[in-house]
């Protein structure tokens, strides 16, 4: 094992890089109470005024159920099209199957600018007016990999074999799929449905790009930082997402955890973006 | 069995993207900035010869290498506490506030750099307390770098982590009895295996930073513009898609390469 | 499959997605002579402040129809977007003198019937008709608000007070000045030069030769050491005259208002030289879906009270001359601060930006056009 002053170094250093990552975070719930509306350091006092604001906006409203609902869709996709594209990847070998596989790692690995523009690009050259399915479609995009990733991860590592017992042993289709598929899958699918919920509610390049006249909410939290005037409703949506989001996030770090996620040998899963 | 819809989503992704390419050897009507199908090389012609556009191209590729260098180092021994010195409670802790940056919005997490860094900004109030003088960051590619090292950093902890928790304990329980000594077996055992999970890594700092437009607009001085920056004002603000175009090639070509390179070393199987 | 049907599949594919039809075009005879029920819905394109709550929700609650605001930053983003997806994705855009002259031209709004509009008749006369949005008679768009782009500077900082454009070309405040990330900012050059340089003989900041553009590019390179930041969004300078980054720039007076309301110690004004400066219409898209809210919004931001309240938030003079009691009812000499009513030799003093096109106005064609403009603003920030 690492030496003591090994380990007080690397724990200290952790220590900093989670300062680092927190602080900012911090002042963003801070900016949230700043009494005034136009910011700056140290802020002039506190108030809750603006999460009341938040609340009452049929903007904010609007923006978030938007955000929601494309970010489901595109998770629905996302978890159908990655998870049947891993096993036809991983079952069958077939010609051309590398340059696919690339193909699924170029739309994360390109610039969001150019899958932004060439989809606008496509969209208008074909006259489909941008709606909440293009939204979606320029998601997926990316989200597909997430899915993909975790799930032919844990295809690769888990043996063909098992799937061939149990249909010895007699199990139809469905009693596979429930009882020697899902198992393995699962948290695969949890984790990579996860990452590909956060990255598509939380995009701004592409969404630009292939959203209409309506704002998701981030569109919408761009628009009030330009406008400079409300930006404490701005930290006011950060911080609740914050407080949120913990939820899920214990919850699948638990569900990992149960499963032996996060103990050795498979962290793949959370790894995959 | 890859399905229709697979491979419609596929069609129109590649087709979209062959439909750009091309239209950067088209041009545009100056004033009413409709396509003009007109074949020419104007474009390219236009990018190579100036200097600025080189200088644009280089500073977006730096800036992305060094925003990438900065997180690999930020990262690894982070990496490394969490996956093989951490116990079991406090990696799930580390865990989840790894995680909790990601969720919250990224537009709020590259503004509050601005208010960090500005001129009466949280940095030098706190250096005044301390009888320090000044730093001058806001509004420079200084602060391009350190918010864009800022917003990535989750993306090279997770897959450096993974990498990390793979290595059974039995090749460096063996690394040692065969007599290495600590530092040997973490440069000769584990770095080679924890390489990929940095390459994975480093595909999303570099090929991220490489594509925004939006941290270097927001954090930026008077010469930061990216090469997102060009083309999202020749194609959300100009409408010029064909110039777009062909300055968007330099990104891809350069992403393919990286690519290219980091399947070699094993990356793609640990994303 | 073999590899070449396979191209075939894709080359096909990708012919089909660069196949355009010839865009239609409504023809601008039917022009409706009512106003029909709301269609619920209204998607603007807007500059930052004109869509504001104040008047923004009592439209909604009387109309029933809902907005949606999209900023954009500049007139070339406001094109832009009123072209996005076949150009129904919005509306109407709040176009400024250079980007409506494009829209019309590019066909992308459609004429308008300023009998539907009542208080069209109380406009001042220059903005009844003007030739930025009237075309042999054809009304593309109701004028809506002016103003000029002013000199703004921190009282503290910035002594004795400026008086002059030449305040942003001096090092006296190198790595404190903003000026706005627009490729527009060219005439602002060519402007102060037209006063400052007459061997060049400047006579429209925006109808420039090679000489007289190159000039006021390298003005600009030689500013260029001097910025801080280009802003590109309003909160940017906002932000930089809020935390000490900038103490003099070129501003909007949305920016002033604002930062005045923060008691930050600002002030701006028109220089000596003169300055460029807007004329507003809310046009309407040839391919609005919600057109009855669109003229329901005609009629209300023409109406006195919305023109007073819109131009004392942004800070900016009214088209209706009816508005300027009611602004000195909403803020006691604010009518009087925004030139409400204003002369037409003040009118005239502004110069209005429109697009630079080849076409000099004195039967020469050797005029620096707008892409020209584009390159040499990217290339200038390199």
């Amino acid at each position: 094992m690492e030496s003591r002053a090994a380990r007080i170094a690397l724990g200290g250093w952790t220590l900093l890089v989670v300062l680092f990552l927190w602080i900012p975070l911090a002042l963003i719930i801070v900016y949230a109470f700043n009494k005034a509306n136009v910011q700056s350091w140290p802020i002039p006092g506190f108030t809750t005024h603006w999460f009341g604001v938040a609340w009452h906006s049929q903007e904010v409203r609007q923006a978030l159920w938007l955000s929601v609902r494309a970010a489901l869709t595109t998770t629905a996709a996302a978890l159908v099209l990655g998870s049947m594209a891993a096993f036809a990847i991983a079952r069958f070998k077939f010609f051309g199957r590398e340059a696919v596989s690339f193909l699924f790692v170029l739309p994360i690995a390109l610039p969001g600018i150019v899958t932004g523009m060439s989809l606008n690009s496509f969209f208008v050259f074909n006259h489909i007016n941008l709606s909440f399915w293009t939204i979606v479609i320029g998601h997926s995009t990316f989200c597909i990999v997430l899915v993909y990733n975790n799930v032919i991860a844990r295809l690769r590592r888990s043996s063909p074999s098992l799937i061939e017992a149990s249909q010895d042993l007699g199990a139809d289709g469905w009693q596979t799929f429930r009882f020697v598929i899902w198992p393995v899958l699962s948290t695969a699918l949890v984790a990579g449905g996860l990452l590909a919920f956060a990255l598509s509610f939380d995009e701004v390049v592409v969404t630009y790009f292939t959203a209409g006249a309506q704002n998701t909410l981030p569109l919408l939290i761009f628009g009030y930082i330009r406008l400079g005037q409300q930006l404490p409703i701005v930290n006011a949506i950060a911080f609740a997402m914050i407080v949120l989001t913990v939820i899920p996030v214990v919850l699948a770090q638990r569900l990992m955890r149960d499963t032996g996620v996060l103990r050795r040998g498979g962290t793949a899963a959370l790894t995959a973006k | 069995m890859l399905g229709p819809p697979l491979l419609a989503f596929a069609i129109v992704y590649l087709a979209s993207l062959v439909a750009l390419f091309i239209s950067s050897f088209w041009a545009v009507d100056p004033f009413t900035t409709e396509i003009v199908r007109h074949w020419n090389l104007d474009n390219y012609r236009t990018i190579f010869q100036s200097s600025a556009y080189r200088t644009i191209a280089l500073r977006t590729i730096g800036i992305a290498a060094a925003v990438t260098l900065t997180d690999a180092v930020l990262a690894f021994p982070f990496a490394y506490f969490m996956a093989r010195i951490a116990r079991p409670r406090s990696r799930a802790v580390l865990f989840v506030l790894v995680l909790l940056p990601l969720w919250s919005s990224y537009l709020v997490r590259v503004y509050i750099w601005r208010l960090i860094l500005n001129e009466n900004g949280v940095l030098n109030w706190t250096l005044r307390k301390l009888g320090l003088p000044a730093a001058h960051l806001a509004y420079s590619n200084w602060a391009v770098w350190l918010t864009f090292s800022y917003v990535w950093l989750p993306f090279m902890i997770l897959p450096v982590y993974g990498a990390l928790e793979r290595i059974p304990e039995s090749l460096v329980e063996a690394s040692r009895d065969l007599g290495a000594k600590s530092f040997q077996t973490f440069r000769r055992v584990v770095l080679p295996l924890a390489l990929p999970g940095v390459v994975a890594g480093s595909i999303f700092t570099f090929a991220l930073t490489l594509g925004d437009y939006v941290t270097p607009m927001l954090a930026g001085g008077s010469s930061s513009q990216f090469i997102g920056n060009v083309v999202y004002g020749s194609v959300g603000i100009a409408n010029n898609v064909p110039f777009a175009a062909a300055f968007a090639a330099i990104p891809l070509a350069v992403m393919a390469v990286y690519l290219l390179i980091a399947r070699r070393m094993g990356a793609f199987e640990a994303m | 499959m073999t590899r070449i049907t396979r191209a075939h599949v894709l080359v096909a594919l990708v012919a089909a997605a660069l196949c355009v039809p010839a865009a239609g075009i409504s023809s601008g005879n039917g022009l409706p002579t009512t106003i029909g029920k709301g269609e619920g819905q209204l998607n603007l394109v807007a500059w930052e402040g004109y869509t504001q709550p104040q008047w923004v929700k009592p439209f909604q609650n009387a109309t029933g129809c809902q907005v949606h605001a999209k900023y954009a930053g500049s007139s070339d983003e406001m094109v832009t977007l009123m072209r996005q997806g076949g150009g129904s994705q919005y509306d109407m855009v709040s176009a400024s003198g250079d980007a409506s002259l494009r829209l019309i031209y590019g066909k992308d709004v459609q004429p308008v019937n300023p009998a539907l509009i009542p208080d069209f008749k109380n406009f001042i006369p220059a903005l009844q008709s003007p030739p930025h949005n009237t075309i042999g008679g054809q009304h593309y768009g109701i004028s809506l608000q002016w103003g000029p782009n002013t000199l703004i500077y921190n009282t503290t900082k910035v002594k004795p007070a400026p008086t002059s454009w030449s305040a942003l070309y001096s090092a006296k405040y190198k790595g404190k000045v903003t000026v706005p990330d627009n490729p527009i900012q060219i005439a602002d050059a060519a402007l102060y030069l037209s006063k400052t340089n007459s061997s060049l003989a400047i006579k429209d900041p925006y109808e420039l030769n090679q000489k007289q553009f190159d000039a006021a590019v390298s003005l600009l390179k030689g500013q260029k050491p001097l910025i801080k930041k280009y802003w590109a969004l309003a909160s940017d300078e906002i932000d930089l005259f809020k935390n000490g980054d900038a103490v003099i720039g070129a501003s909007w007076p949305y920016q002033t208002n604002t930062l005045v309301a923060a008691k930050v110690p600002v002030k701006d004004l028109i220089p000596k030289e003169g300055a460029t400066g807007w004329a507003d219409t809310w046009m309407l898209s040839a391919h609005a879906k919600h057109p009855n809210c669109a003229y329901q919004w005609l009629k209300w931001v023409s109406t006195p009270k919305v023109q007073a309240q819109q131009a004392i938030y942004f800070g900016e003079t009214p088209a209706n001359t009816k508005a300027c009691a009611v602004m000195d009812k909403l803020s006691k000499g604010s009518a009087a601060q925004y030139h409400c009513g204003a002369s037409a030799a003040y009118f005239d003093s502004i110069k209005f930006w429109k697009t630079p096109v080849a076409d000099c106005g004195n039967g020469q064609k050797n005029c620096m056009d707008y892409t020209k403009w584009q390159q040499a603003w990217t290339q200038l920030k390199g």
